[in-house]
């Protein structure tokens, strides 16, 4: 286990060394904030509330994350650095715990960098900071199930853009369960209790009560499970 | 130090090594020799626990690789072929990354671990440099000095010389040679000068199969007057 610390290390400053981090902080920033602007109307819903900027991650996930998970592993691949990497004295289970926690912190870094627009809303009303909290705590748990995701696919590929398109692929699936326009479709051909047990599976159900103010066990549970199945299967994936 | 006990290797129908045993003490080099694809890599793939063998295991310093890979690993000093660094590292960031995982977290250690390795490997200069701007020569001496970091009684290097000039090569093989006294060393090579230069026995392998097993005298001795390049053709003419 203590081997996590500097692979986490090595990953984590890694997004830095190259220019990853700043393309990748910046496009998010401009594509969360400006979504909350301009499509979610932060201003004119004339509201202390920052839902216009949290409705619209699980889309805005669904691009970004595998974006910046893809190269978890496909990379180590590519380049031979796997052989160097396993030949350490390290466990795949370490190595792929390591590489995750550094992607994650590297991603609520992310979100958390949308602070000023929290201090905005404040500034010009009396937000619900309760509501406001639980929003960034549900968004950054769902990144990880996202990003979970991405990491597995990235194993199963030595070239990114491959490992890019699946982890889009596969966290699209988990969106769109969810979602009311897809669930009108299928309640047309299913049975009510089947489409609902499918929205169970999606990241967009267990999302809405965060951004309510709602922390419920279930949801998390849900969240790091998912996370944690992949990566379970992402440590299978590396074992040969 | 080294005990290589009926080795194999299937990749689907294909043999890539086949049954391959042999033993290596303390003070020996071993050259491994054998055209491209003879298995030479693989083998020592299979020594250091990145591949999982079909068949067969290593035994280094009394640990079976196939199950304690981590306490193999960690008596091993391993250069795999081309040398795979992360591109992105500096040279002294990438020698602290494999420091840590190696276990030398306290800093005086670890710097001293280092500077070792820097003053063995001639690393001065580039210190401050990223790997992925470092000339080929340079790029296989961080390799080395990253197999060399820990001081392991055991070393496995694959191609150690290969892309160096003569005098890096020369040098590199009086590394090899001062080292060799306290170590067990397993190399491969193309080069059947450096055998005789260096090594104290020599494994020819053709077709994934040990073809000859003894010292470089014996070697030369089955075709006196002949040069070692002929008797190497002859020898693996299967591969042709």
């Amino acid at each position: 286990m203590s081997q996590i610390t500097p692979i986490f290390k090595r990953e984590f400053l890694g997004y830095f060394r190259t220019p990853v981090a700043y393309v990748f902080l910046i496009i998010f920033l401009l594509a969360s904030v400006g979504l909350a602007f301009f499509v979610g109307q932060l201003f004119k819903g004339n509201q202390a509330t920052l839902e216009a900027y949290f409705t619209f991650h699980p889309w805005l996930f669904l691009f970004l994350i595998p974006a910046a998970g893809m190269r978890l592993w496909s990379e180590e691949r590519r380049s031979g650095t796997i052989e160097l990497l396993f030949t350490l004295p390290v466990t795949p289970l370490d190595a792929v715990l390591g590489k995750f926690f550094a992607a994650w912190a590297f991603l609520a870094a992310a979100i958390l960098l949308s602070f000023p627009l929290a201090l905005t809303v404040a500034w010009l009303g009396d937000p619900d900071w309760g509501v406001m909290a639980s929003s960034y705590f549900g968004s950054i748990l769902m990144a990880g199930a996202y990003l979970g995701v991405c990491s597995l696919m990235s194993a199963l590929t030595k070239n990114q853009v491959v490992g890019f398109v699946l982890g889009l692929f596969a966290n699209l699936v988990l969106v769109f369960l969810g979602w009311s326009v897809f669930n009108g479709a299928l309640a047309a051909v299913f049975p009510q209790a089947i489409v609902d047990l499918l929205a169970n599976f999606s990241h967009t159900t267990h999302f809405d009560a965060f951004t309510k103010g709602i922390i419920d066990p279930k949801d998390v549970m849900f969240f790091l499970s998912l996370a944690g199945f992949c990566l379970f299967l992402n440590v299978l994936a590396l074992e040969r | 130090m080294i005990e290589v006990r009926g080795l194999a290797k299937n990749y689907g129908l294909f043999r890539a090594v086949d049954n391959v045993s042999f033993s290596v003490q303390r003070g020996d080099i071993l050259g491994f020799l054998g055209p491209n694809g003879a298995g030479k890599s693989t083998t020592m793939k299979m020594i250091t626990g990145f591949l999982r063998p079909t068949a067969g295991t290593a035994v280094v310093d009394g640990h079976d690789v196939t199950r304690a890979p981590i306490e193999v690993k960690r008596r091993i000093g391993y250069l795999p072929e081309s040398a795979p660094c992360y591109p992105e590292m500096t040279v002294a960031e990438f020698l602290a990354f494999i420091a840590e995982m190696r276990g030398f977290r306290a800093p005086v250690e670890k710097a001293a671990r280092i500077r070792r390795v820097v003053e063995l490997c001639h690393l001065d200069g580039v210190l401050g440099q990223s790997i992925e701007t470092l000339s080929k020569g340079f790029k296989q001496r961080v390799g080395f000095a990253q197999a060399l970091l820990h001081d392991p009684p055991v070393l496995v290097l694959d191609e150690p010389t290969d892309g160096l000039d003569p005098n890096q090569k020369n040098e590199v093989r009086a590394i090899i040679k001062q080292l060799a006294t306290q170590k067990a060393v397993i190399l491969s090579t193309h080069i059947l000068e450096e055998v005789d230069a260096l090594c104290t026995r020599i494994i020819l392998i053709s077709r994934g199969k040990v073809v000859v097993d003894e010292t470089p005298a014996a070697f030369r001795a089955r075709r006196p007057g002949a040069r070692l390049d002929e008797i190497f053709r002859e020898l693996t003419r299967g591969d042709i």
